[in-house]
């Protein structure tokens, strides 16, 4: 016999690797890619090439300052899709860069790199672009019109001039809005994909859009158009559920949920911008660490004293 | 039919039982066995015969004054050739009878006791006799077991034929071949306990099993005893799951399962014990799967003490390069670095190819919650990973590190490929010896 292995069990492993799930996202963001090409002409496809170049570059330029190996997961490749398909489609490119460097380098490397980052890259990416060229991030083109005709998106036009959008386009997609927010039907598929997958848990989609529906019904809004308006669905699926930066407990992505749908509301309704949903997530970003710490599962064999464990119970 | 729920979390890897329709075959008699004194949980054995005695199968040869323990016996007829430390499959080093087999196989049976009229202190001090201990893999003294503390009401005994590891069928094929003795053997269990109510728990991936224990039920009449089909879940075969499954109790943690009114055995136990009762027969074989890379996969009975290369060299010898042998399945097994005898304890034999060997490169942790999720105690194993390599085992108690039970399914399901059992069993240690 020749030498024989020796490590602890489990001897086998599953199959799901980092990789595989960073590519699977991606694909199931291809669905969203393709409505936002079809709607807003190829110049969203620079916008969309531009920023996933210039976050596997900013990445690759960080870890090697850090002194770090560069490992093509794919995590990057995401921030950079992600935060191209929260952008109007007519960003000028080098604006779409500026913005996919800031988050790779401060969002993500300026903490430690993958699994370290508090706040979502591509929101934080898609903040600084809005505090930098508020303009630029507010212009909108009209959709399958291919020429730069600016008009308002669906939550503009609702919270300006009152004027409400048929569900039926906001579904669809053939509204104005960021590269990849306006079709819900298409970042449903692409979510379900996911959830089907097991890559991403469905409890954060259901309690974030669940309660955005619930306070828009109770407080007499039209729930419908809340839910497939603005960036709910892209952000509930493809951005609440990133891993680093939600909860890991199936309680505490719920309470995450609900607190980032409490948090669109308030901005949709009082707040002064028409969307919420890119702030939500970030400030909810911020209590993860806290809901981590203090919400955690029953323990088999223990009573539970509390919902919340307080840390100094020992 | 009960309503039944089922415990939280668990995995679903691919059961990869290539032997279950293997009947068992007799093994070889091996030209030598290697009894080692310590095979359970509790006190080792102290030798009860001298280099170059002669010793028949299934004398005793090994015993221990002290409660928690179990004697054992020769599994061959023979010459004792040698006694010294020896390595034992389960990791550590124990003393180690060696036995030169004589090639007549003559066997030295226990004396007969009759079943019927037998008093339970008869049917406790045979099972001791007989060196039976749990056959599950724990090899926690069966008679011990069975004898709980004073003022323990034990209510319901559950036999084990869950088998929910990968790749092991030996339980299965037990359940197939030998179903009425494990009914009569898990009658014997709930006389001596005074106990009305019995569960024989199988996962419904062995419907043929589930079908001929029941037919044994029926035959032997045990209205009592009630064949249970189980979701095929891992770990449903933990005792804690498998009760939490069965009675929707919990095991309060830090404590035993006598303390619920529970008690959980394996059916290869309760065959055991049947052979002992009914036959006279000690623990000295048991049915063994080797599996995994060899060319011809079997259930074999063998001899307790039979080298594991022996066992492999009978499946036709290992296909490819061998990287890894596991004594065990593959969730739960120990990985070996050499030639080991088998023990009591000894379900399985699992080879496995340098490919599949592979140890993976491991990542950071980002968070996924699959660990959390999949955890079947509620315990969040990447947070208990973290502690334990950074040394903070006061934080680890505060996170309930003592209450895993090391099933890894949080290190299977990890994409990131961290260790987290072995992290966690890390920490379980160094806490246990600053205490």
């Amino acid at each position: 016999m020749p030498e024989l292995i020796v490590s602890p069990s489990p001897h086998l492993r599953n199959d799901v690797s980092i990789e595989k799930i960073m590519y699977s996202v991606i694909i199931a963001l291809i669905p969203t890619t393709a409505c936002g090409v079809y709607f807003f002409g190829v110049h969203v496809l620079y916008v969309i090439i531009t920023c996933i170049l210039s976050a596997l570059f900013t990445e690759y330029v960080a870890l090697r300052l850090m002194g770090r190996k560069f490992v093509m997961d794919g995590s990057a490749v995401i921030t950079g899709l992600l935060l191209a398909l929260c952008l109007p489609p007519g960003l000028p490119l080098w604006m779409a860069a500026i913005g996919a460097a800031f988050a790779i380098a401060f969002a993500k490397c300026a903490f430690g790199g993958l699994g370290h980052n508090i706040f979502n890259p591509a929101l934080v990416g898609r903040a600084f672009l809005m505090a930098s060229w508020p303009v630029a991030m507010t212009t909108w083109t009209k959709p399958l019109t291919y020429d730069a005709i600016t008009t308002a998106t669906p939550l503009g036009l609702w919270k300006m001039q009152n004027i409400a959008t048929p569900p039926i386009n906001l579904a669809l997609g053939n509204v104005s809005g960021c590269i990849g927010e306006t079709s819900a039907l298409a970042i449903l598929i692409g979510g379900v994909f996911l959830i089907a997958k097991r890559y991403i848990d469905w409890r954060i989609p259901l309690s974030y859009i669940g309660t955005v529906g619930i306070l828009m019904l109770i407080l007499g809004q039209d729930p419908l158009f809340h839910i497939l308006a603005g960036g709910l669905f892209l952000g509930a699926f493809f951005m609440a559920t990133e891993y680093v930066t939600t909860p890991i407990t199936s309680k505490g992505r719920i309470i995450f949920g609900v607190g980032a749908g409490v948090i669109v509301v308030v901005i949709r309704l009082i707040g002064g911008y028409p969307g919420g949903v890119c702030f939500s997530i970030l400030l909810m970003n911020a209590f993860t660490p806290l809901i981590d710490r203090h919400v955690r599962p029953r323990v088999y064999g223990v009573k539970r004293k509390s919902f919340f464990v307080s840390s100094a119970n020992r | 039919m009960l309503k039944f729920n089922s415990f939280r979390g668990g995995i679903h890897p691919p059961d990869s039982k290539i032997t279950a329709s293997k009947a068992i075959e007799k093994a070889k008699l091996p030209a030598s066995v290697t009894i080692l004194l310590h095979q359970h949980v509790g006190a080792p054995c102290k030798p009860l015969v001298k280099e170059g005695d002669g010793v028949k199968a299934g004398q005793k040869i090994g015993d221990s004054d002290s409660f928690v323990s179990a004697p054992v016996h020769s599994s061959i007829s023979g010459v004792v050739k040698e006694i010294s430390t020896q390595q034992s499959p389960i990791g550590r080093e124990v003393q180690g009878i060696i036995i030169e087999s004589d090639g007549r196989d003559e066997s030295a049976k226990m004396e007969a006791i009759d079943p019927a009229t037998a008093s339970k202190r008869e049917i406790l001090a045979r099972i001791r006799e007989a060196g039976i201990v749990g056959l599950g893999g724990a090899a926690f003294p069966t008679s011990v077991k069975l004898s709980p503390p004073e003022g323990k009401k034990i209510d319901t005994v559950i036999l084990n034929g869950s088998e929910c590891e990968p790749y092991i069928t030996a339980d299965h094929r037990l359940m197939l071949e030998q179903p009425d003795k494990i009914v009569k053997g898990m009658k014997i269990i709930m006389n001596v306990l005074d106990v009305d109510k019995g569960f024989i728990g199988i996962e419904d991936n062995k419907k043929d099993a589930i079908k001929r224990m029941r037919e044994a039920v029926e035959r032997e009449g045990g209205k009592r005893i009630e064949i249970i089909s189980l979701r095929t879940k891992y770990p449903q075969g933990e005792a804690g799951s498998l009760i939490k499954t069965l009675l929707n109790r919990e095991t309060p943690s830090g404590s035993h399962s006598y303390d619920i009114g529970v008690l959980v055995q394996n059916v290869a136990t309760a065959k055991a014990i049947h052979d002992a009762v009914y036959e006279c027969i000690p623990l000295i074989e048991r049915v063994v799967t080797v599996t995994g890379d060899v060319k011809e996969p079997k259930n074999l009975l063998t001899r307790i003490g039979t080298p594991f290369y022996d066992l492999i060299e009978e499946c036709g010898g290992s296909k490819g390069d061998v990287g890894k042998i596991v004594c065990g399945g593959s969730m739960l097994g120990v990985a070996e670095f050499g030639n080991v005898p088998t023990i009591k304890s000894s379900s399985c034999i699992l080879v496995l190819d340098r490919e599949k060997s592979r140890i993976p490169e491991e990542r950071t942790c980002v968070s996924c919650g699959m660990c959390v999720y999949v955890c079947p105690t509620g315990l969040m194993a990447t947070i208990l990973g973290k502690l334990a390599r950074e040394r903070r085992f006061e934080e680890c108690m505060d996170y309930h590190i003592l209450d895993c039970m090391e099933c890894g399914s949080c290190a299977y399901v990890c994409p990131s490929k961290i260790p987290l059992v072995q992290l966690i069993r890390y920490g379980k240690e160094e806490i246990k010896r600053r205490e």
